[in-house]
């Protein structure tokens, strides 16, 4: 199996949101508003850490 | 009379936790499962079982028990977190003794992570059954 870098940090996101939606509140409409945040902030940041990267190198 | 059967229900209450917590660690979402939440647990194990799986397919390393690296020990540790599925993996000599192409460490970290979060989700499933979560 191959994966792009992008492709891996979709999923992983996904996963890892998912689980801590569901562990880290109680009330199922804030799992989801939780786990949402989480997956934006997962993809989010590795993009923008991406750019930093892109940016110090050049 | 009255005071056995309180008694039983207490020894079965108290020991009742430990069992969710053991089983949700064993097998992905079961923690979950045994306490009826349905939809959880199911999402639970499907997430887990499908990291730990694609970690797998990209050729990740399953680590052994180890005294070397510090970091060895503590990837072995996140490694156990995942149950049966380590043992299986185990069993069947799943997974690589050594990262050899670049995605492989991805997939070694798809492994670990995928135990971390089952250990995260049987403490959660611990905490209901306790009555420390809510819900």
């Amino acid at each position: 199996m191959t994966i792009s870098h992008f492709g891996a940090v979709i999923l992983f996101s996904l996963f890892t949101s998912v689980v801590f939606g569901i562990t880290q509140r109680s009330d199922p409409r804030m799992m989801i508003r939780f786990g949402a945040f989480c997956f934006v902030l997962f993809v989010g940041g590795t993009i923008a850490a991406s750019w930093v990267m892109w940016l110090i190198k050049h | 009379m009255a005071t056995n059967v309180s008694a039983s229900t207490r020894a079965q209450s108290s020991s009742f936790p430990t069992m969710v917590l053991i089983a949700g660690w064993l097998v992905p979402g079961a923690g979950h499962l045994m306490l009826r939440k349905w939809i959880r647990g199911t999402l639970l194990a499907v997430s887990i079982f499908a990291m730990f799986t694609i970690g797998l397919a990209l050729k990740g390393k399953i680590y052994t028990p180890n005294t070397g690296d510090l970091l060895d020990i503590l990837n072995f540790a996140g490694d156990l977190g995942n149950g049966i599925l380590y043992v299986l993996a185990r069993i069947f000599d799943l997974g690589q003794a050594a990262v050899q192409v670049a995605t492989a460490d991805y997939g070694t970290k798809f492994i670990v992570v995928a135990g971390l979060l089952n250990i995260i989700s049987a403490v959660d499933a611990h905490s209901l059954a306790t009555g420390r979560k809510r819900s």
